[in-house]
């Protein structure tokens, strides 16, 4: 929206047939400097032998150089200007680098070990000089917690974020949008501790996978509610009165007019959901044992998760845990990525005509 | 209803509709007890069962919300009692034994050191990421970077804590180093031990600065989103440069969002656990000296003791998880007021 009208401001190349603009500094000046600064990188590679190095005096040499050539030739102001520009767009590499050095790294370690074969066995009598062995058994787990967890999440959450739109006004609906928000804030090792006192020492029951969906259900459901209520703002007024006067109650207008035109929204939210929760390692750590086996009981015995996998094998250090924990951490990141992608999809292609 | 939609016209619509239903939903209640038809009498009981499912609902969010502060301080107060130490200032963690004494002040120590590192890192960058999203990327591909910087957060913690550990923990040796060389006269940049790794507490600040950075960002692209056209045409329009027109109308504006923004990310930065606990080699005491090994965080410890501790320590885990949970409470809510009193930008997105 802002970006066309403040092209024309900065551009040095915008220059004014009737000389009312000052003198600019040319384009081929910060070219040049952006040369000279690569250069200086890839020189600091060679001597030193450190890309990080490299680049860090390159994008010194480079927003020291046009600032100060921009002072020269321009003026303060101008010079002020191109050095916000150059930090701005300096933290926006900074932002990227580590996510592409994240996936970088575990596409390249993590392919190594992931194959069918690691997929579909489980580290069942896997001694710890022996290469075998898998995630089938942690890939059970984890879509049983998680779907359990998002079997409690999406309905309770549906309901309450309905009647904080359709119905809720007064105090209750105010508290409950307060909790929703702290809940947000929970850490997940926290919720974890709260199952554990509750479920595992309070009611006496057995660690279980089950154990570990009540902890993630606690971490998807304000997730879900804040996704849905923000949703069913959006549908229009209109639809809700429309559908109330042609004399249909209320109760079916909620479900045959609202959350069908809310449903894309929805479901991204739930994934997005997904996706997050899929990823927790911490409650799982204390709520659901730890087993090398499969076992496709959620709610009786000892699970293993995904991500509890690239913990434990981490940990295990010996000779080839550390590549199955890199093949696991693919996986995860594989799963929660394709999930992430498929949920911003359904909502572009879904989505209410609603601007930006 | 026109094709952009604010969040302040959406408030207004939903205000507006509220108050339209509630106005319809009276007279409709005094016709019928004019006209009591008995066609109405069973539309109404699906209406009950639906309001009263879908509040329940609500109802059943606070019950578990109060739970988990009900459970935690009983048990909490259970393994206090046995404590033989001053559980707010010791900094050992003994469970076993004759006399038991566990304190948090390590551990909280420990924790607000690494997430003051990633504060000071993550904030300055992810407003500068904002800025570059909202105001400087060209606009075609703006809304894509933006949600390059959002898949950062989908990436799991424990693959944070792998990726720290087994990558960026030795190449920041050199950093340690240099920092220590030539910052080493301010006594908490000073290092003792020179040729240690560099699974510090320093390291685990850059990795949640990582973390939190795209919650920052999200929130505060947001609000950037938000200011008024008008003013920053209005500064540009008097001769402002583009940092100008930033400095003068956007960040003025996006002021009180940058700080719930970065509230958010401290939440989320005090409660991390599993790349802490991956990355981190840990000791027990309250260490300032961030740039060598050592040190702890509340949520570390609790997943690293927890699958050795017997009954008492795992009280113990539970009652240092409440000064966590009461930390987090605590920054969250300062955060949320923030964002209520500006009610335009919720940070419901993030």
């Amino acid at each position: 929206m802002t970006i066309t009208t403040t092209d024309t401001a900065v551009s040095p190349a915008a220059a004014d047939p009737l000389k009312l603009t000052r003198r600019t500094m040319p384009d081929w000046i910060t070219w040049a400097l952006g040369a000279a600064a690569v250069g200086l990188g890839v020189l600091v590679k060679a001597v030193q032998g450190n890309w990080a190095l490299g680049a860090f005096y390159a994008g010194l040499f480079f927003i020291a150089t046009v600032t100060a050539a921009s002072w020269r030739l321009e003026d303060r102001r101008r010079a002020k200007d191109r050095f916000a520009t150059s930090i701005v767009y300096t933290a926006f590499v900074l932002a990227i680098v580590p996510l592409v050095s994240i996936l970088g790294y575990t596409i390249k370690k993590g392919f190594e070990e992931l194959s069918p074969y690691f997929l579909s066995h489980s580290m069942r009598g896997v001694g710890p000089r022996d290469d075998t062995g898998g995630i089938y058994h942690a890939i059970v787990g984890t879509l049983e917690q998680v779907g359990l967890a998002a079997l409690i999440a999406v309905p309770l959450g549906l309901l309450t974020a309905i009647y904080l739109v359709e119905y809720g006004r007064g105090r209750l609906a105010r508290s409950i949008t307060f909790f929703v928000d702290v809940m947000t804030g929970i850490p997940s090792i926290v919720a974890g501790l709260f199952v554990y006192s509750f479920w595992i020492m309070t009611l006496g029951f057995e660690a279980s996978g089950f154990a570990g969906s009540l902890a993630l259900m606690i971490l998807m459901l304000p997730t879900v509610v804040r996704a849905t209520e923000e949703m069913l703002k959006l549908v229009p007024n209109e639809l809700r009165e429309a559908s109330l006067a042609l004399g249909i109650p209320k109760w079916r207008t909620i479900l045959k007019v609202v959350l069908p035109t809310a449903m894309g929204g929805i479901i991204t939210g739930v994934m997005l959901a997904v996706a997050r929760v899929i990823g927790e390692t911490a409650p799982l750590l204390l709520l659901v044992g730890l087993t090398q086996s499969i076992n496709t009981n959620p709610f009786s015995g000892w699970q293993s998760s995904i991500p509890l996998y690239v913990f434990e094998q981490n940990h295990a250090g010996n000779q080839f845990s550390g590549d199955r924990a890199w093949a696991g951490a693919l996986t995860l990141i594989i799963i929660v990525m394709v999930l992430n992608l498929v949920a911003r999809l359904i909502a572009r292609w879904k989505a209410p005509k609603a601007g930006r | 209803m026109s094709t952009s939609i604010t969040p302040e016209s959406r408030g207004d619509a939903k205000r507006d509709s509220g108050r339209r239903r509630g106005r319809s939903d009276k007279t409709g209640h005094g016709t019928d007890a004019k006209l009591p038809k008995p066609a109405k009498t069973q539309v109404r009981l699906g209406d009950r069962v639906f309001l009263g499912s879908s509040r329940g609902a609500g109802i059943l969010l606070l019950v578990i919300m109060a739970a988990i502060a009900v459970f935690l301080v009983v048990e909490a107060l259970d393994a206090l009692g046995k404590n033989d130490g001053n559980f707010l200032t010791d900094s050992t963690w003994v469970t076993d034994g004759a006399k038991p004494a566990f304190g948090v002040a390590g551990l909280v120590g420990g924790t607000v050191i690494s997430a003051a590192i990633a504060m000071l890192i993550a904030v300055p960058v992810a407003v500068g990421v904002a800025l570059f999203i909202t105001h400087y990327a060209p606009r075609r591909v703006a809304q894509t970077l933006g949600y390059i910087v959002d898949l950062l957060a989908a990436v799991p913690s424990v693959v944070f804590g792998l990726w720290g550990l087994v990558f960026l923990s030795p190449k920041l040796i050199g950093l340690h180093t240099w920092l220590s060389d030539y910052l080493g006269w301010i006594p908490i940049f000073d290092k003792d031990d020179a040729g240690a790794t560099a699974r510090t507490l320093f390291t685990c600040g850059i990795i949640l600065a990582i973390m939190v950075l795209p919650i920052i960002a999200a929130v505060t692209r947001e609000v950037f989103l938000q200011v008024p056209r008008a003013h920053e045409e209005a500064a540009l329009a008097l001769g402002a440069t583009r940092w100008e027109m930033i400095r003068t109308a956007v960040l003025p504006f996006g002021k009180p969002g940058i700080i719930s923004a970065s509230m958010l990310g401290l939440g989320r930065a005090l409660g991390e656990t599993i790349a802490v606990a991956m990355v981190l080699s840990s000791s027990q005491e309250l260490v300032f000296k961030f740039l060598d090994p050592g040190g702890n965080t509340i949520a570390a410890n609790i997943a690293n003791q927890f699958g050795e501790s017997n009954e008492l320590g795992r009280g113990a885990l539970i009652a240092s998880g409440l000064v966590l949970f009461f930390l987090t409470l605590l920054v969250n809510g300062a955060a949320r007021v923030v964002i209520n009193r500006h009610k335009e930008f919720s940070g419901a997105n993030a």
